[in-house]
């Protein structure tokens, strides 16, 4: 069962609030970071419903993220203008497809051993685009024109535009989230919150869990796939270092940092790295060092990563209390 | 406590040079009015130069050298550009497509540089290309990124590029392969864009001048375990092999070569392959020719010089990449003297560019040509005892030839 | 392909399985004690490999180098173990992952900091400095074949450190059975430090003792990394035995990979992986799992 405290339900509608008044203050450049940083936010959600929910940890999730972007890119390779009515339903099929057969494979294995298989699978994928002249090779591919939502003459949002685009990004964000959120209230969200917490008992009580987890690797990809899809349309480029290892570990690390299983939480770990790198780019020359300190702080200290922090404090506060809240202690 | 660390680059470094009043003087008197405008105001705002290296990992040394060899340079001009002082603001690329857009929006966005300088990866040319391309500002300098397609079918008026295009050094290695006697030759290259464009270019000038070449490796990128395709060497026999690596990949395949006793096969390539690691590769690179745009014992005055100024600034030895930079500074210094230091006026900042007199560049004289790209003389080198041996020009005055360029 | 160049080739695949186990030797016996994921022990091998560069400059003796750097990346290995790992040990393997992944943050720029981003190279000692003749134009470098040695008589050291000595008994039952141990009186902790710091030493060691032949330089830790994961992962974790085949399967994956199907061969390492782990999903040698 996913449930959220009131507490949280206000501050995640506050947030989205201050999202949505935002842009005019932000410029360009903070806009733009933003932008990204909403975008991973719904990347690293649906890695957060495989490691978070699911139980299984993905090292090869950026493939997918990857893929819909280089299919984007080579269906507006020779054409001016497409409607996204079509492009991005064929992008998300492309990576539902993708994502169903690197599953169907990797479901079969388990812990560690799915880790490196998705490695391995992301990895042949990235040597695919890496190698591939006509595709740009190392270089990448440029999307030149954005899809648009025009209806005949009529066009209803103008997707060229930053502010337009920032609101169809926040909106996806949101609409991610609600959907992921139902989805795991559903009963297929119970079976497979089953499966991380004891594959066994499932599988006892009947449930064929493979197929399970397949299919949740299946929306997990998929979604992973239309963040690919904003990031492509967000910053007109596409490259094998995309869908390379370092993505996917830097996605797996928002999500654990993030808190998983909490899907908030890996969207507020998209926001403090993107803010933390973009602070720490202006004020020393060891950017990486300082990362990698902020990484083992937060692992030794918040166990229950940043979306854990308020409970974290609370506790804190309430142990520095002992007589008022546990006089049986 | 190395060398870089010493002389690291600072974020932010705002130089007040002590000659600004001066320069001041001087130039006011000649300033037509069209720059004369807010120049009171102007002449104090300092000149913004985003740049944009990797600092970090396997090509940090690359990013350090064109970013000293650049600072040398505009400080040789009095830290003054125009008459306006100089701010730079840098940030490590990380080598990272991904975070390419966001990197230059932030210098180009939120810094509002005048002058863009970087990238040495050719997909973040690209990417900085795209981002770039349509604006008035900023200019961009390319100061490594060989990529055919920044000069090509990406140009732009206002993309420059101070290096070369992976065409240019490799096309005079073939002709130069035939030219000693070879009549077959294997290439061998990483598997990724810039090893693609070197070796097309080295085949097609060695098949023009009659050689063959039997066969074509490519070896997947970053891979450095190069046994089973040295043993593949050895048994097609070749009369020469071509080859491009860099970095580190360069010093182990240079080192696995020799190792495997392939030295009675010559070795040949663009001069990346023994450029900034003579020293690491030592024995092993020894014979090994090659072209390039530079040679470090160019007998002109103002290589001497430079090289000099730079070792003495920096603790290290000059190399390409320093060139490279220092010929960025040296656009940036004329450019900004002819608008008199109106960042403003793009289209005679570009028009300044194009016109630019590298006669004194270190690595020999040298112009802009239509698409930005140097039109330049290619060296040929050996590396003889431990450092690059000047033999002789492989290519006068060579000019990409810039395919897909509109501006050709 | 005719025959002898056929057996330069599986010549040339030994020699890079042999480079691979001496990698994933350290990684697996970390993985499968400890059940921690280091990814910091690619950095661990460029540490091993810059030291004994700096420590050359000195002595000038790759033999003293080593001798005095191995020690060095023990107690970096042991402080980090004391210092950060064992805090760990009864949160989720992630969190270990994570803080292994901070870890290549750091080491990463503390080698920018104190060596610079420039390459280096390591000279080959004198009395292995020669080669043997293959064929009439190739030859061997006899220092290849001195790794290969070294390597052998790695894996059957770790062999009997672990199948025979009261150490190894004590690691073999912590790793099944903690709890058990330390009713026993054994403080497992120390043990894992000390299993951590040995895993540390082994990367540092073979970039130092491939330091000869690879060169020296930034990033090169992080290349090495992911295969060394390839290769534990085939040979099931945990298992040496495993590794060491698991090396050997990849040596010779990579190298006819390359030379048989050159459009594919940066796949084929992968592909062999993918391959191995639907066959057995708990690698070649590896304990089922649960």
């Amino acid at each position: 069962m996913y449930r959220t405290s009131l507490a949280l339900n206000l501050t995640l509608i506050a947030a989205i609030v201050v999202l949505a008044v935002l842009p005019p203050f932000l410029g360009i450049y903070y806009g733009n970071l933003v932008t990204r940083m909403m975008i991973l936010g719904i990347f690293a959600m649906s890695l957060d419903l495989l490691i978070g929910f699911t139980g299984l940890v993905s090292f090869g999730h950026a493939a997918f993220f990857g893929l819909s972007g280089y299919m984007l890119a080579i269906l507006m390779m020779d054409v001016d203008s497409a409607s996204i009515y079509w492009v991005l339903p064929a992008c998300l099929a492309a990576t539902a497809l993708a994502s169903a057969v690197i599953g169907w494979f990797s479901v079969r294995t388990s812990g560690i051993y799915f880790i490196m298989i998705t490695l391995a699978f992301a990895q042949m994928l990235f040597y695919f685009f890496n190698e591939n002249t006509a595709l740009g090779g190392s270089d990448g591919m440029f999307i030149f024109n954005k899809p648009t939502l025009a209806i005949g003459s009529w066009n209803p949002i103008d997707l060229e535009d930053h502010h337009t685009f920032y609101y169809v990004v926040l909106v996806s964000l949101a609409l991610s989230y609600l959907g992921l959120r139902r989805l795991l209230n559903a009963p297929f969200g119970m079976v497979i919150q089953g499966v991380r917490t004891n594959e066994n008992r499932t599988r006892a009580l009947g449930f064929a869990t493979r197929r399970y987890k397949l299919v949740s690797f299946v929306i997990a990809g998929t979604l992973a796939g239309f963040a690919g899809f904003l990031e492509a349309m967000h910053s007109s480029i596409i490259s094998p270092a995309h869908l390379g290892w370092h993505e996917s570990g830097n996605a797996m690390m928002t999500v654990i940092l993030g808190g998983m299983g909490t899907l908030h939480g890996p969207v507020i770990g998209a926001f403090a790295f993107g803010f933390l790198h973009d602070w720490l780019q202006e004020v020393t020359e060891h950017t990486t060092l300082y990362m990698g300190i902020f990484v083992i702080a937060v692992v030794l200290f918040l166990p229950r990563g940043i979306a854990g922090l308020p409970a974290d404090v609370m506790r804190l506060l309430r142990r520095r209390a002992p007589d008022e809240e546990d006089p049986g202690a | 406590m190395s060398n870089e660390q010493k002389n690291g680059i600072s974020r932010r470094t705002l130089i007040k040079g002590a000659g600004a009043a001066a320069g001041l003087a001087a130039a006011s008197s000649i300033v037509p009015s069209r720059f004369a405008y807010g120049a009171a105001h102007m002449k104090k705002t300092p000149v913004k130069i985003g740049i944009l290296l990797p600092y970090s990992g396997t090509y940090a040394m690359l990013g350090n050298s064109i970013t000293d060899a650049m600072k040398l340079r505009i400080a040789g001009a009095g830290d003054m550009l125009g008459g306006r002082p100089v701010e730079y603001v840098a940030i490590d690329s990380e080598m990272s497509v991904p975070k390419a857009p966001q990197n230059t929006s932030k210098l180009v966005d939120k810094d509002q540089v005048d002058f863009l300088v970087g990238p040495v990866h050719s997909g973040i040319a690209a990417a900085m290309a795209k981002i770039v391309g349509g604006r008035e500002k900023p200019i961009m300098i390319v100061p490594n990124a060989g990529s055919n397609a920044v000069t090509g079918s990406l140009c732009a008026p206002n993309i420059f590029r101070t290096s070369f295009s992976n065409w240019q050094p490799a096309y005079p290695g073939g002709t130069q392969m035939a030219k000693d006697g070879h009549k077959t030759c294997v290439t061998i290259a990483w598997k990724y864009a810039a090893g693609r464009q070197m070796m097309d270019a080295g085949a097609e000038a060695f098949t023009k001048a009659g050689g063959q070449v039997i066969k074509d490796i490519e070896v997947p990128f970053p891979d450095v375990e190069f046994q089973a395709f040295l043993s593949e060497i050895a048994a097609l026999k070749p009369d020469a092999v071509f080859a491009f690596f860099s970095g580190g990949g360069a010093t182990k395949f240079l080192k696995d070569y020799a190792a495997a006793g392939l030295k009675s096969i010559p070795l040949y390539g663009p001069g990346f392959l023994t450029e900034g690691v003579e020293q690491a590769a030592g024995e092993a690179a020894e014979g090994v020719r090659t072209t390039l745009h530079y040679s470090a014992d160019l007998d002109n005055p103002s290589n001497l010089a430079f090289r000099d100024a730079f070792e003495k600034a920096t603790g290290r030895v000059a190399n390409v990449f320093a060139v490279q930079g220092y010929d960025a500074g040296s656009l940036i210094v004329q450019a900004m003297a002819a608008v008199q230091g109106d960042t403003g006026a793009t289209a005679d900042i570009i028009k300044a560019m194009e016109n630019a007199n590298f006669i004194d560049s270190p690595r020999g004289p040298w112009k802009m040509s239509k698409a930005h790209n140097p039109i330049q003389n290619i060296y040929l080198r050996e590396v003889l005892n431990g450092a690059q041996d000047y033999i002789g020009i492989a290519a006068e005055a060579l000019e990409d030839p810039a395919t897909g360029c509109k501006m050709v | 392909m005719d025959f002898s160049t056929f057996l330069i080739q599986l010549l040339n695949s030994v020699q890079y399985g042999f480079l691979l186990f001496l990698v994933a030797s350290g990684l697996t016996l970390v993985f499968g004690i400890m059940g921690i994921i280091n990814l910091a022990h690619g950095a661990f091998y460029m540490f091993g490999a810059y030291v004994v560069w700096w420590l050359v400059g000195y002595t000038e003796s790759l033999t003293l180098s080593i001798l005095l750097g191995v020690p060095l990346i023990m107690v970096l290995g042991y402080a980090i173990e004391r210092l950060a790992i064992a805090r760990l040990y009864e949160r989720d393997h992630l969190y270990q992952v994570l803080l292994t992944y901070g870890l290549i943050l750091i080491l990463n720029e503390c080698q920018k900091i104190f060596w610079g981003s420039n390459f280096y190279s390591v000279p080959i000692p004198e009395a292995l400095s020669g080669s043997i003749p293959l064929t009439e134009n190739q030859v061997y470098p006899i220092y290849r074949v001195f790794i290969s040695i070294v390597c052998m008589l790695i894996a059957a050291g770790m062999y009997l450190l672990i199948q025979k000595t009261r150490l190894g008994m004590t690691i073999r039952a912590g790793a099944s059975n903690r709890e058990m141990v330390q009713a026993l009186g054994i403080d497992i902790s120390r043990v894992f430090a000390i299993v951590f710091s040995l895993g540390a030493a082994l990367a540092g060691f073979a970039g130092m003792i491939g330091a000869p032949i690879s060169s020296v330089y930034p990033g090169m830790g992080d290349q090495i990394l992911i295969i060394s994961f390839v290769v534990v992962v085939i040979g099931g974790i945990g298992s040496i035995k495993g590794a060491f085949i698991g090396a050997m399967l990849i040596g010779l994956a990579d190298t006819f990979g390359k030379v048989l199907v050159p459009d594919f061969a940066s796949m084929a390492v992968y592909a062999t992986m993918a391959v191995v782990l639907l066959w057995r999903p708990q690698g070649l040698f590896g304990q089922p799992v649960h």
